[in-house]
């Protein structure tokens, strides 16, 4: 029938040590009527490198990854995936990849094997591989006693996971994954990591998308994506860092009136409500802090508890989208 | 992108394995048209058969005895009432009671005897008026038959002339042999696209689509390889129609089975395409349905000539006829169930057949999308 060199997955693309980025955005954008989904993002994801794509709901999340899957078509920009462009050639992508959409899209009228061995003929994986990569999958995930059940009949963990052996039995070199840890129990989105982290140990780049920043330590970069635009790309101890001044986590009496107080203060950066913990970002704590205090002690505000903490990525994160807000808004 | 058997076949077993575990479509592929043809085949006939009449008979003599007895042993009228004043006529027509009544006036037998013409009159409820001509025809027919008789019996000389007609194909000219053989189009052209009218709409509904189109298959593996199953349940179905044709309607089968499964496959190619074409661009399983019904059941009854005669219709739908599969189809059943005729007579319904596989499943493969929005 055909010879198209997919056997094994890793060819085509860029040579092992060559220095081009695996993904690579440039001005892509994406509009639905008079919605702009993506608007214009550019960034690139180096070989081998687990990057993160975090953002709120509806922040374009989803429609980057469809684009860099070659299943949406973008309205303007480009990107190379593997190299290949997915406007000029969203098929030749399709070989590269392996996507999970965030919907569990496998059948579940099928068994957890026939599933598997499906997405196995469609990348048509030769037969003397399969035993053994199945055996693989089949360790990472846990899902071997299940092999005969209906994939509908499955937990939402191994839901996610037999849709992680799906993508994973061609041995993509590129794998692209929309929010694979929503709504999964502990022990299983500890579990996909630990898959995740082994293929990005054997060279596999790993794009995946999150909704909260818990999980964005784990990345060796993170984009922030806020209104169809990257708001911030970095290392996630670099965008702690970068986040500036010190960070002060405050218990007060009455957390409401306390958050006004904080906001409307001189030398105040930033102050976030974190259940009854508000945190305060300010320049030094030596100049600054006293005089907060007392100003929040005479408005009738106990404070119950003060230290000092190190910025999470959650606070970055709502930091640059408040920035970036600020930023447009003055526009 | 060349093409890969081993991903087509990949989404033939799927999409068998899933029709395997789905009650509904097993029911819907296998039952239904069993029970359509059983149904329909006994519901849409034209044959009248014992139809009630009342007999008022003002002669009471061994002749207008006779006519009766030729009504009644014709098997076509079963004398239900015999009347005694012509005033009941109404009333039972008006109940219902009776279809027909046969009136032979006083002097029947004495005209006949001196040659002259004895009139008999019929009166005919005529709500229904296909089956009131068909019964008066049959009535006619009776009466001529046994006025023929007299005639020769009184005038042994002179021999009238007789024309002598003879059925050909449909002898007994029995109307499921002329209704099954349509039928058999008429439900596989329904059943096959309803069938897959859901399978496209299904992958999006269930949010597997957008993991399909994500993988490297092409477009032409999938719709071929969702076909096949169908197909494979088609031929299925149109065996066991024309076994229930033969065997339940005693309708005789007188063609060349291989050319049947051929023509079949061919047809079948057709309607699935057209199925799936429905489904790949409505992408909801209702809606699709409901439009894949309407666009195969309306004009496979009304307009494939399976019930009305397409020949005599205005020039409109005569033109548009020729775009319905079914005529075509129905032609080749009738042709090979009845005639027994081969391809040498049935090649242009071939061509029709070839003409419709590629346009359903071009339509299909073209309205496929492996793109989500």
């Amino acid at each position: 029938m055909t010879t198209e060199g997919q056997a094994d997955g890793r060819m085509g693309g860029w040579a092992d040590g060559d220095p081009r980025p695996a993904i690579s955005l440039r001005a892509l954008t994406r509009k639905f009527k008079d919605l702009t989904a993506v608007d214009g993002i550019s960034f690139d994801v180096q070989p081998g490198e687990l990057f993160g794509l975090v953002g709120p709901d509806g922040a374009g999340k989803t429609t980057t990854l469809r684009m860099l899957s070659g299943v949406l078509r973008p309205t303007s920009g480009d990107a190379l995936v593997g190299g290949t462009s997915v406007v000029r050639d969203p098929e030749g992508v399709k070989h590269r990849i392996a996507y999970m959409s965030q919907r569990f899209g496998l059948y579940t009228d099928l068994t957890v094997r026939e599933n598997i061995d499906f997405y196995a003929d469609l990348y048509r994986v030769p037969a003397a591989e399969r035993p053994a990569r199945l055996e693989r999958l089949y360790h990472f995930s846990a899902l071997g006693p299940f092999e005969n059940r209906l994939a509908g009949k499955l937990s939402g963990g191994m839901k996610q996971k037999l849709s992680l052996c799906c993508a994973l039995i061609h041995r993509p070199e590129i794998l692209l994954l929309d929010e694979p840890t929503f709504g999964v129990d502990p022990i299983s989105r500890r579990d996909l990591w630990l898959i995740l982290h082994e293929m990005v140990a054997e060279g596999v780049t790993v794009l995946v998308t999150m909704a909260y920043m818990d999980e964005a330590e784990r990345c060796d970069h993170v984009g922030l994506i806020n209104r169809g635009r990257i708001i911030a790309l970095d290392r996630p101890a670099a965008l702690q860092k970068n986040l500036g001044g010190h960070m002060l986590a405050v218990r007060p009496s009455n957390g409401r009136q306390a958050l006004d107080l904080l906001r409307a203060a001189p030398g105040v950066r930033r102050a976030a409500l974190f259940g009854d913990t508000i945190h305060v970002t300010i320049e030094s704590r030596e100049r600054d802090w006293p005089g907060l205090e007392a100003g929040l002690r005479n408005a009738g505000v106990d404070l119950l508890d003060v230290h000092e903490i190190e910025p999470g990525l959650e606070d970055v994160f709502i930091q640059q989208v408040a920035a970036a807000d600020a930023a447009e808004a003055a526009v | 992108m060349a093409l890969s058997a081993q991903r087509l076949w990949a989404i033939a077993r799927k999409e068998a394995i899933q029709l395997r575990r789905d009650l509904r479509s097993l029911g819907m592929a296998f039952v239904v048209p069993a029970f359509m043809i059983v149904f329909f085949g006994y519901v849409i006939s034209f044959d009248v058969k014992d139809i009630r009449i009342a007999v008022f008979d003002q002669d009471r003599t061994q002749r207008s005895r006779e006519l009766v007895q030729a009504f009644s042993a014709s098997g076509r009228f079963q004398v239900a009432e015999r009347l005694e004043r012509y005033g009941d006529i109404e009333p039972m027509l008006d109940a219902g009671a009776v279809r027909l009544a046969l009136v032979i006036p006083p002097g029947f037998q004495r005209d006949l005897g001196t040659g002259r013409t004895a009139t008999v009159q019929a009166a005919v409820d005529g709500a229904d008026a296909n089956t009131a001509s068909i019964a008066l025809n049959y009535a006619q027919a009776i009466v001529s038959a046994y006025s023929a008789g007299v005639l020769l019996r009184a005038t042994p000389r002179a021999s009238p002339v007789v024309a002598q007609a003879r059925v050909w194909y449909n002898e007994t000219l029995s109307s499921s042999n002329m209704i099954v053989p349509g039928l058999v189009a008429m439900i596989m052209m329904i059943i096959s696209a309803m069938l897959t009218a859901l399978t496209v709409a299904r992958e999006w509904e269930r949010g597997t689509m957008e993991q399909l189109a994500a993988t490297p298959v092409h477009p032409t593996e999938v719709i071929i390889g969702k076909l096949l199953p169908y197909l494979a349940i088609g031929l299925i179905d149109v065996s066991v129609a024309v076994f229930i044709g033969m065997f339940v309607f005693g309708v005789p089968f007188r063609g060349n089975p291989l050319l049947l499964v051929g023509m079949a496959t061919l047809f079948l190619f057709g309607t699935l395409g057209l199925g799936v074409f429905i489904s790949a661009t409505i992408k909801s399983q209702l809606l699709a349905t409901q439009i894949a019904m309407m666009a195969t059941y309306l004009p496979s009854l009304l307009l494939s000539g399976l019930m009305f005669d397409v020949a005599s219709m205005p020039w409109v739908l005569r033109i548009i006829s020729n775009a319905v599969p079914a005529k075509y189809f129905i032609v080749v059943l009738r042709g090979l169930f009845l005639k027994g005729v081969g391809f040498s007579v049935l090649w242009v319904q071939g061509v029709a057949m070839v003409i419709f596989a590629f346009v359903g499943v071009s339509l299909a493969i073209r309205a496929f999308r492996k793109e989500i929005a």
